[in-house]
């Protein structure tokens, strides 16, 4: 069938099942916009900004096990666009963005709305295409989906040049894909792994430590059941969430620097450590030099090569997909009578429980303010546990990653790499449109919900019955924080002057607005704002805005040099 | 300590600044960096000469194999290998400077390949060694410019990088 390139851009997508696209069109565009137009498999959802388009179609890939896809005009659309692709290339996210381009006779010339897309995101996508003739396309989307999806995941972008978009050639879906550059490792090493499961079962202090890897491979089943049957302690950073049920007894919280004590001490003191999916991140272990002083075994298992001994040396390296190499860790554990003993992993675990009683995530609740800590318990205890939670960044990202106990995985969603303020409520819109009967509840602050607040617009228009819980409090929180703690109390441009009153400013936009200022409202809201199931409900909270994020591991300390609370100051 | 990392990588466009960009994006060294196509048409080699220690070029290695593009990636200073540079200088040539200039190339081994009244351009190959003693051994007030190609590089006998 002969079809112009713009056609075979949906069509392609079509063939990949991709149910929504997320975009903004634009000149460079407008063939692709035509195609789609005429068709009802692909549904379009119009964004407000570009960023938000990938941030929605990332959130969407994030809640799912699909392809986030995007779609983008040409030079300010594709630069828009920038910070969403890298925000999504740094927690390794799925996803096919595709971007007009100026008429091949013009790139080159700086045409109007001209950029060198390919060239501006090269070092933020997994790889990036530019289709030269319309006979490419059909291949390089199919190899574009291949290549997010497969090895370690990432964004892939497609820059399409107007006139390819337009001249005509047979379409025809490539089957199957073949790259003799590009070939991923599935199955861990053998050996490699028996190494691993020996030391396992010989550790002392054993410490499993899980990161986002574990999400993106869906490896959540294996991992608890592996966990449980080596009756270990385990910890799941900021982007693995839910990886291992947080309510279970084995679950220590999250580690790093706004990790719980009990995570970072086991993290620090364990003699041999299993980390799965995982990248030994500054937030995590905080000094790498101070984190090697305490001798330990590691056992990294990874999908990425270049993840392995960056910026830890391991012992046992593993490479391969987490779901593959866990699998047979249990095959093998199950075949061998032998198990951790008891004795050893007792006294460990009595260590462990000694550092949990210190508690740590206690604070101090008030009647007459509301505190963030108790907004988020609350979110939990209306919810059922149950939501998807995104959120923005900042102190109400911290407090919603360690207040919200997240049972499963892919009901956390934030950006954890690049820490882009504004993706929030985008990465609610994807969430909802991916489960719609989903409860997905977005927790902000009053800074970062600006950074996209258009796009309650298109809340509106596509009737996404998201609730924006906003921990208000009238300061950049994170900021002030650290200027508190380490600046000197010189609270510069943290203040946040004239703010919009945000629960009229969602009636302006045709949602349903509410400003809580009492302790005492705080669960009624909720569970009014759950109730109303049509409706997207932006609720305000009024929280006490000298309240900080702790335990906190300053930058380029060590794991166990922590700052339980205010107290300790 | 210095690398000399070989590798192959599709021969399409926009390939090099791939590379270069990770070198320049983390931070790693490139002394230098050739590259043309092989006799595969489809596929270029490249030799990338860098220093670091042995957790970067770990890294340095890691990173190159997960560009899309790069098909093989080996260091081939692990182990002999055979490295060689080419060299084109242009030299002020007058007087009693011709014939000093003559003989330095002889003793090099090196080519005269062009001849003006006043000047000779020398080709010389070599590893970069050999090259730096040349460039000393003459008068410097007589160069009149140098241009070096960056070092290729192929290991011996059965070290053999192909797809």
């Amino acid at each position: 069938m002969v079809l112009t390139g713009a056609e075979i851009v949906i069509r392609c997508l079509q063939e990949e099942k991709v149910d929504y696209v997320f975009g903004y069109p634009g000149g460079a565009v407008l063939y692709i916009y035509d195609a789609l137009f005429n068709q009802d498999k692909v549904r379009h959802v119009l964004v407000r900004h570009e960023q938000a388009a990938v941030h929605a179609a990332d959130g969407y890939a994030r809640s799912t096990e699909n392809v986030g896809v995007a779609l983008v005009t040409s030079g300010p659309g594709a630069t828009n666009a920038v910070t969403g692709i890298a925000t999504a290339y740094c927690d390794s996210i799925p996803m096919v963005i595709i971007s007009g381009q100026v008429p091949t006779a013009a790139i080159g010339q700086d045409a109007f709305q001209e950029v060198d897309t390919v060239g501006i995101t090269r070092p933020c996508v997994k790889h990036n295409f530019l289709v030269k003739d319309v006979r490419d396309i059909a291949a390089t989307i199919k190899k574009a989906f291949y290549l997010a999806r497969t090895g370690r995941p990432g964004p892939v972008l497609v820059d399409i040049p107007k006139d390819v978009s337009a001249h005509k050639c047979e379409f025809e879906y490539p089957k199957e894909v073949s790259m003799r550059s590009y070939n991923p490792v599935v199955k861990g090493h053998q050996g490699q792994i028996r190494k691993a499961v020996q030391l396992l079962l010989e550790a002392k202090r054993p410490m499993i430590y899980t990161g986002g890897g574990v999400v993106l491979a869906n490896a959540a089943e294996q991992l608890t059941k592996l966990t449980r049957l080596l009756g270990f302690p385990i910890t799941n950073t900021l982007m693995g969430l839910g990886g291992y049920p947080a309510s279970d007894r084995q679950y220590l919280g999250m580690p790093g620097m706004h990790g719980t004590y009990e995570a970072n001490m086991a993290m620090h003191y364990s003699d041999v450590l299993l980390a799965v999916g995982a990248r030994f991140d500054d937030r995590v272990i905080g000094n790498p030099d101070h984190f090697a002083e305490e001798p330990r075994k590691i056992i990294h298992v990874d999908i990425d090569p270049s993840s392995i001994s960056k910026r830890v040396r391991v012992d046992v390296p593993i490479v391969g997909d987490l779901k593959d190499v866990l699998e047979e860790m249990i095959r093998q554990l199950e075949a061998n009578a032998a198990r951790p003993n008891p004795d050893t992993l007792g006294s460990w675990w009595k260590q462990v429980d000694e550092w949990r009683s210190r508690e740590c995530m206690k604070y101090k609740n008030s009647d007459e303010i509301i505190k963030p800590q108790f907004v988020i318990q609350k979110l939990w205890e209306v919810t059922g546990g149950d939501a998807i939670v995104t959120s923005d960044v900042g102190q109400h990202q911290m407090w919603a990653s360690q207040y919200y106990r997240f049972d499963k995985p892919r009901r956390w969603l934030n950006s954890g790499g690049l820490g882009t303020m504004g993706v929030g409520l985008p990465y609610a819109m994807g969430a909802q449109l991916a489960n719609p009967g989903a409860q997905v509840a977005c927790v902000t602050g009053e800074a970062s919900i600006q950074m996209n607040i258009q796009e309650l617009s298109t809340c509106k228009q596509f009737r996404l019955p998201i609730k924006i819980c906003n921990l208000n409090n009238r300061y950049l929180g994170m900021v002030r924080q650290w200027q508190q703690l380490f600046h000197g109390e010189r609270y510069s441009e943290s203040y946040m002057d004239s703010l919009p009153d945000f629960a009229k400013l969602a009636e302006a936009y045709g949602h349903v607005g509410l400003k809580i200022e009492r302790p005492s409202d705080v669960e009624g809201a909720l569970r009014e704002a759950f109730a109303r199931k049509n409706d997207l409900v932006f609720l305000d909270f009024q929280i006490d805005q000298t309240e900080n994020v702790y335990p906190m591991v300053q930058g380029g300390k060590g794991l166990t040099e922590m700052i339980l609370s205010a107290e300790d100051l | 300590m210095r690398h000399v990392i070989s590798l192959l990588i599709e021969n399409e466009s926009g390939a090099l600044s791939r590379v270069s960009g990770l070198f320049s994006a983390r931070g790693y060294n490139i002394e230098s960096l050739t590259v043309a196509p092989t006799e595969d048409a489809s596929m270029s080699r490249m030799t990338i000469v860098t220093t670091g220690s042995d957790d970067i070029i770990e890294q340095i290695t890691k990173q190159l194999n997960k560009l899309v593009e790069v098909v093989k990636v080996v260091d081939i200073s692990e182990a002999a290998h055979i490295e060689r540079e080419l060299m084109l200088t242009k030299v002020r040539a007058t007087g009693k400077d011709r014939e000093e200039m003559k003989r330095m190339a002889e003793i090099f081994r090196a080519r005269i390949i062009d001849v003006t009244d006043t000047s000779y351009v020398i080709e010389l190959t070599g590893n970069q060694t050999k090259l730096d003693a040349f460039i000393s051994a003459i008068d410097p007030a007589l160069v009149l410019e140098t241009v070096r190609s960056g070092v290729c590089g192929v290991g011996r006998g059965d070290r053999i990088l192909k797809v």
